[in-house]
């Protein structure tokens, strides 16, 4: 009795279970460049430095790039 | 399977991160689309002189389709970068369901990629900053945003560690007022650019400008926290039930085959 009452307020209370370290490592390390990838072409991308030539990039996500934050010009 | 559990919350966050994207882009194109403008017809005031330069993008698609393109690549981008900040705060940092974790990892994520770069290098409409100071300001608003992450993430560690001595209320105290105290200490010691406002830039302008780029950064991350929090319950819920269950079970039956 004690035991199944105890057991009913610890219920609603229970904490996901943890995902293993090793078993999240290699994804983060993808993908984190990978986003990092894409965030760099997003607020940086023909501004301070250059990796596709021209001013495409930066033309086109201008608008963007000011209202997100980043240094544009 | 657990691996598996972590590719799912991936898909799901850079889901939720294009959600989140969309929302932006509405806001952002109403918001603050005018005010781009306004700082765009200044701009052209000062370089009045002659040159009637052909744009590559025209405003008609900077405003429009390029905003859109900037915000959701954003979007998606931090939506995958929360839901693996995600995978390793589930769990470990207090008792928080799936949602109230999803939920305070947005918050810290608005606070710590945001809101702490920006009170030392807010955004800048066009027509302010110095094209002579951009490479010293990128690196340095890119340092600021790294250093705030970093920080963040230290001061949660910090809190877990402190928790056992001073228990969850004084150590996440501890922990908030070190990253104040580092984040404070950065704020003085970073060099500023306070003087790239040009002569006769309308103040006002300049603050409205700043507070709807506030708005947008609040936008995208309330309603990633929503969004993602709802599809990680939806994913993780079975499971959590399933181990409620089974244990619960196993404590019916016990007394009966006693």
């Amino acid at each position: 009795m004690a035991q199944s009452a105890l057991q009913s307020t610890a219920a609603p209370t229970a904490v996901p279970e943890k995902l293993p370290i090793g078993a999240i490592a290699p994804w983060a390390v993808f993908f984190g460049v990978l986003m990092l990838v894409l965030l760099y072409f997003v607020g940086a991308e023909q501004g301070a430095t250059s990796l596709v030539s021209g001013e495409g990039v930066h033309e086109w996500v201008h608008d963007a790039r000011h209202l997100l934050g980043f240094p544009c010009h | 399977m657990n691996s598996t559990t972590v590719r799912n919350l991936l898909v799901r966050g850079m889901l939720a991160g294009l959600v989140a994207g969309a929302l932006v882009w509405v806001v952002a194109y109403l918001l603050a689309e005018p005010l781009v403008d306004e700082a765009i017809a200044f701009e052209e005031t000062q370089e009045a002189h002659g040159h009637a330069e052909q744009d590559l993008v025209s405003r008609a698609l900077q405003s429009t389709v390029g905003l859109g393109t900037g915000v959701l690549v954003y979007g998606v981008a931090f939506g995958g970068i929360a839901a693996l900040a995600y995978c390793f705060a589930l769990g470990r940092i207090g008792r928080f369901g799936p949602r109230a974790t999803a939920l305070l990892l947005a918050g810290a994520g608005l606070l710590a990629v945001y809101v702490v770069p920006f009170l030392k290098y807010p955004a800048n409409p066009p027509a302010v900053g110095d094209p002579d100071t951009l490479n010293q300001r990128t690196a340095l608003f890119f340092l600021m945003v790294a250093l705030s992450v970093l920080l963040a993430v230290g001061a949660v560690i910090l809190g877990k560690r402190l928790a056992p001595r001073l228990g969850n209320w004084n150590a996440t105290l501890a922990a908030i007022a070190s990253f104040v105290l580092v984040v404070g200490l950065a704020y003085a010691f970073l060099p500023s650019f306070t003087n790239e406002v040009p002569e006769g830039f309308s103040a006002s302008l300049l603050w409205r400008y700043r507070v709807a780029t506030l708005a947008i950064q609040a936008t995208m991350w309330t309603a990633f926290g929503l969004v993602f929090g709802l599809l990680a319950e939806r994913l993780l819920a079975p499971r959590t039930a399933a181990a409620v269950g089974a244990s619960g079970a196993e404590s019916q039956a016990t007394p009966v085959t006693h």
